[in-house]
């Protein structure tokens, strides 16, 4: 609203500097982008577009959102916030540089617009070499069984009283002084489509819920907390157990609420399965990404079909199983998903790329181009990434251990610029003699990919997955960690 | 459509819709920025955005929210629509009204006018940037995260009794985190954050020479023991965990339930007397104040710590009702109001006889731990339970010589720190975050090599 965009090459369409004959579809029937009709003709005359003014490809992700959270505060419905939006990003490429423009403005008019800033930031003036645009390919349209979600959903009153009815479970005893639970939905449309042809469309939904307490004794405090999420899934939340997960909550917290601070140290831990996950994510997934090749932050950019882990690690990303917070039909750059094997035995066999990884570091595209929404481009980014289950039980794990800890809960965490990781342990008990024995809280694990990954030594065979968030270049993006329990054999342990 | 506009539009549809009671919040922004990569343009980006959030108050006075970036005559008529269902399930427990200050007098800082320098300059800047920062050590290889953006946006608050509020400003920031590589070391990484109004007062060369100078530094390193040690925080790392445990001044975390104070801690005592912290949005040197929060409230300074004792929470309307005081400026406008700090400012009081003053970081010559910068907060921090356990860049200093740490943790409890200050030093630093001066902490656990 304040600051100016230029029109300048705008009239370049209108004035006969791009031959409008080159275009396949000459009749342009609607001036707007339209969800759930055919806009090819429009978004043909946009790619033209920018290609005859001399991008060497040129890519649309449109977007239309429709979100709804719901929040549980004690015995009462606290909050509801619906919301909806619409917005489309624009790249275009010229060699390796990329020039990005994101809008609300789904006109012709802002489309071209847009397509014109992201030209002028790249400084294209060169139209002597020019890639051709041949129009787009057969429409591939995931989104033809999915346009009922919406009416199967449920409602936010339906939402509501079950998420009441969970607070209620977590009331088990006068300790528990605070009690939450929350929902929130996302129904994403996307068009995605670019001058290779690629032309898709989808509509992805997300579905997370989760409960947390506190609870309070004198001096003592404890959290508890569990979140659950699919995709895809329109009957997922009342399919949800919630007393089960209450219960699940409410023992977490009652056990880590008298809980002594962990002495720091070095020590072997086994981190639980389902977001035990988070350390492969955090620790080494990041770190197989081809963002972080690009900008040179990898210890793992030459070691392609070397060791890099124990033998008994084997590491998958995809983005295909049903349901699973993760997975998707197509990613942000129009393509399906694959089942990428990271690292096979031990030996690092892949990287998770996107379009821009491809061309930056010549790692084929593994359909894991995602961006949090328009606004942000697509970057290579983990989907549903799991440690392979082995062969162990969590009690051959466990008894293993003389003296150790064992994380049945993480919490978050984060990897530097450098390599480190770290992440809290939310619920973690020491090992003593190959039992579990106290409770301890404070709990941080700290380490380095490439020294962590040799040292998982031993992995059950109970894998499963837990979902999250993920945030990094592309914004924050929902995935699947998991893992069966692992063993890794030594770790710094930050504590008091 | 301009607020102006926006505002008309809202009130003609809330008329049609019967709505008599409504407010809004709006935010209109174009975003320029740019990445490089060895000298070649990396990302360019630009954006257009708007967002705006619309409440609607029931027959039952019942409020009802939606979000929308979708601000034409239809998009505004939906929004309305669903705020109006929404409503139905509006908190029956703590109603939310106007704020009363949503009229007063705004006191907006006067800032001379930056127009867009354009993706062009923010690149040549930023390749400059990069080239001199890689030239400036043998050891810095590359600078893999760098950034140059600037911002021009409007915000707006109005409501339907009357009162509309609206200030344009712009912002630019630039980043740059090195990374220094040596043979059989491992390699570092260290960076430095500028803002300002626009591309034009960011002091490029400084940003530069930081980053330069703090990558460097961190080449020489070594692990820590684990132990308890003295602990001199740097202004930015203790703003850092103020503003963690910024829930311990926050009236909406202390209804929650989630917050280490009660509605009776008002002159409770958590430090030296020596330690006073207010909040201060409208602070000369906080490039990003807003003279208003989301529900239309004047921002103002507020006294958060005065002497060591808490003198007053930060609040939205409702808490401030329940409260029995008046808003502080603090709402951030939502489904249920959030409330959250603008900019701290930590100062060294008049009482300050009990500080150990011979800790000063630049000629104390003890053993302590240098803590530069915190990381990974949302991992690490228990605001709930005071607790947290934080990864940081910092060095030991010992025998006169002074060691990056390698990689560490420190740990502890929010109320421990602070009753456990034994010095504030008196020169106060200018951080993106806030203002203070270095703290010192005795006794506080660092995890490093067992």
């Amino acid at each position: 609203m304040i600051a100016k965009i230029s029109n300048l090459r705008l009239d370049n369409l209108y004035t006969g500097k791009i031959n409008k004959t080159q275009m396949l579809s000459s009749q342009i029937k609607s001036n707007e982008i339209v969800f759930g009709s055919c806009n090819k003709d429009l978004i043909e005359e946009i790619i033209f577009y920018g290609i005859g003014l001399g991008a060497d490809f040129v890519e649309l992700f449109i977007e239309n959102t429709d979100s709804s959270s719901v929040l549980a505060e004690e015995d009462f419905i606290t909050s509801v916030s619906p919301s909806f939006g619409r917005g489309a990003g624009i790249r275009i490429f010229k060699e390796k540089k990329d020039g990005f423009v994101s809008t609300n403005d789904l006109t012709k008019h802002g489309l071209m617009r847009s397509i014109t800033q992201a030209i002028e930031m790249l400084d294209i003036t060169d139209n002597k070499k020019r890639e051709e645009f041949h129009g787009l390919n057969k429409h591939r349209d995931y989104s033809l069984s999915k346009r009922k979600w919406i009416n199967e959903v449920p409602s936010i009153h339906e939402i509501s009283e079950k998420l009441l009815v969970s607070t209620k479970y977590l009331k088990k005893n006068n300790k528990i002084i605070t009690r939450k639970g929350s929902y929130s939905r996302s129904l994403q449309e996307v068009i995605i489509a670019s001058s290779d042809g690629t032309y898709a469309s989808d509509i992805r939904l997300h579905q997370t819920v989760g409960l947390n307490v506190i609870a309070s004794d004198a001096q003592y405090r404890s959290n508890g907390s569990r979140r659950f999420g699919s995709s895809g899934m329109p009957n997922e939340f009342r399919l949800w157990d919630h007393e089960k997960a209450a219960n699940d909550v409410f023992e977490s917290s009652m056990n880590m609420l008298y809980a002594d601070y962990v002495d720091a140290g070095q020590m072997p831990v086994v981190l639980a399965n389902k977001f035990g996950g988070v350390i492969f994510h955090e620790a080494c997934g990041h770190l197989l990404e081809t963002t972080q090749i690009e900008r040179r932050t990898t210890p793992f950019e030459n070691k392609l079909n070397e060791k890099i882990a124990h033998e008994s690690v084997t590491a998958i990303d995809e983005g295909i199983s049903e349901g699973s917070f993760g997975s998707l039909s197509v990613d942000d750059e129009g393509m399906e998903p694959e089942k990428s094997i990271l690292i096979k035995d031990g030996i690092l066999k892949k990287f998770i790329s996107d379009r821009a990884g491809e061309l930056r570091t010549g790692h084929k595209r593994t359909g894991s181009g995602r961006r949090q929404n328009y606004s942000f481009a697509a970057a290579s980014r983990m989907r549903n990434t799991y440690i392979a289950k082995g062969e162990y039980s969590k009690e051959d794990l466990i008894n293993s251990i003389s003296d150790g800890l064992y994380c049945k809960s993480m919490g978050g965490g984060s990897v530097g610029a450098t390599g480190q990781f770290n992440f809290a342990v939310e619920e973690g008990y020491l090992i003593k003699n190959g039992k579990l024995t106290n409770p301890v809280k404070g709990a941080t694990l700290i380490g380095e990919a490439k020294e962590v990954m040799p040292k998982i030594s031993m992995c059950g065979n109970d894998l499963e997955l837990a979902p999250g968030f993920c945030g990094s270049i592309s914004g924050s993006v929902n995935v699947t960690v998991g893992q069966p329990h692992i063993k890794v054999d030594s770790i710094t342990v930050g504590g008091r | 459509m301009n607020s102006r506009e926006i505002t008309t539009q809202i009130s003609k549809a809330a008329d049609s819709l019967n709505l008599r009671k409504w407010d809004y919040g709006a935010s209109f922004s174009n975003d320029y920025s740019v990445q490089v990569d060895k000298g070649e343009a990396k990302q360019l980006k630009a954006s257009q955005k708007q967002i705006l959030t619309i409440r609607v108050w029931n027959q039952s006075n019942l409020v009802g929210i939606t979000t929308t970036s979708d601000i034409s005559e239809s998009g505004i008529k939906k929004a309305l629509k669903q705020a109006n269902i929404a409503s139905d399930f509006g908190n029956k427990n703590e109603s939310t009204e106007f704020s009363p200050l949503a009229k007063d007098p705004i006191k907006v800082k006067e800032v001379k006018e930056r127009i867009p320098v354009g993706i062009k300059k923010l690149l040549t800047l930023l390749r400059e940037a990069e080239v001199k920062l890689i030239e400036s050590h043998e050891s810095i290889k590359s600078v893999p995260y760098n950034g140059l953006s600037e911002t021009f946006f409007e915000r707006v608050y109005a409501n339907s009794d009357g009162a509309f509020r609206s200030y344009s400003k712009s912002q630019a920031a630039l980043y740059l985190y090195a990374r220094a590589e040596e043979k059989n070391n491992k390699p570092r990484s260290s960076g430095s954050v500028k803002l300002g109004y626009g591309v034009e007062d960011i002091d490029i060369e400084s940003c530069i020479k930081e980053a330069s100078n703090k990558t460097i530094s961190h080449l020489n390193y070594s692990s820590i023991k684990t132990d308890k040690y003295l602990i001199c925080f740097s202004p930015e790392s203790f703003l850092t965990i103020i503003n963690a445990f910024s829930s311990m001044f926050n009236a909406r975390s202390i209804l929650d339930g989630v917050s280490l104070s009660n509605e009776n801690s008002i002159g409770e005592k958590l430090s030296t007397e020596a330690l006073n912290i207010y909040d201060d949005g409208l602070h000369d040197k906080n490039i990003s104040s807003s003279p208003f929060d989301g529900e239309g409230t004047p921002t103002k300074r507020l006294c958060l710590i005065n002497r060591g004792r808490i003198e007053n929470f930060i609040h939205s309307e409702s808490t401030a009702r329940i409260f029995k005081t008046i808003p502080t400026g603090h709402a951030g406008l939502g489904s249920k109001v959030s409330v959250s700090p603008d900019w701290i400012v930590v100062e060294k009081s008049e009482e300050n006889l009990d500080l150990k003053t011979s800790l000063d970081h630049s000629t104390y010559e003890g053993e302590f731990v240098y803590i530069e910068e915190l990381n990974a907060i949302h991992a690490g921090v228990r605001a709930s339970q005071g607790s947290f356990s934080l990864p940081f860049d910092g060095w030991l200093y010992k025998n006169g010589k002074k060691i990056s740490i390698e990689s560490a943790t420190v740990a502890g409890d929010i109320k421990y720190l602070l009753k456990n200050i034994v010095n504030i030093e008196s020169s106060q630093e200018v951080t993106t975050s806030g203002i203070s001066p270095h703290i010192w902490v005795d006794e506080l656990s660092i995890t490093g090599d067992a």
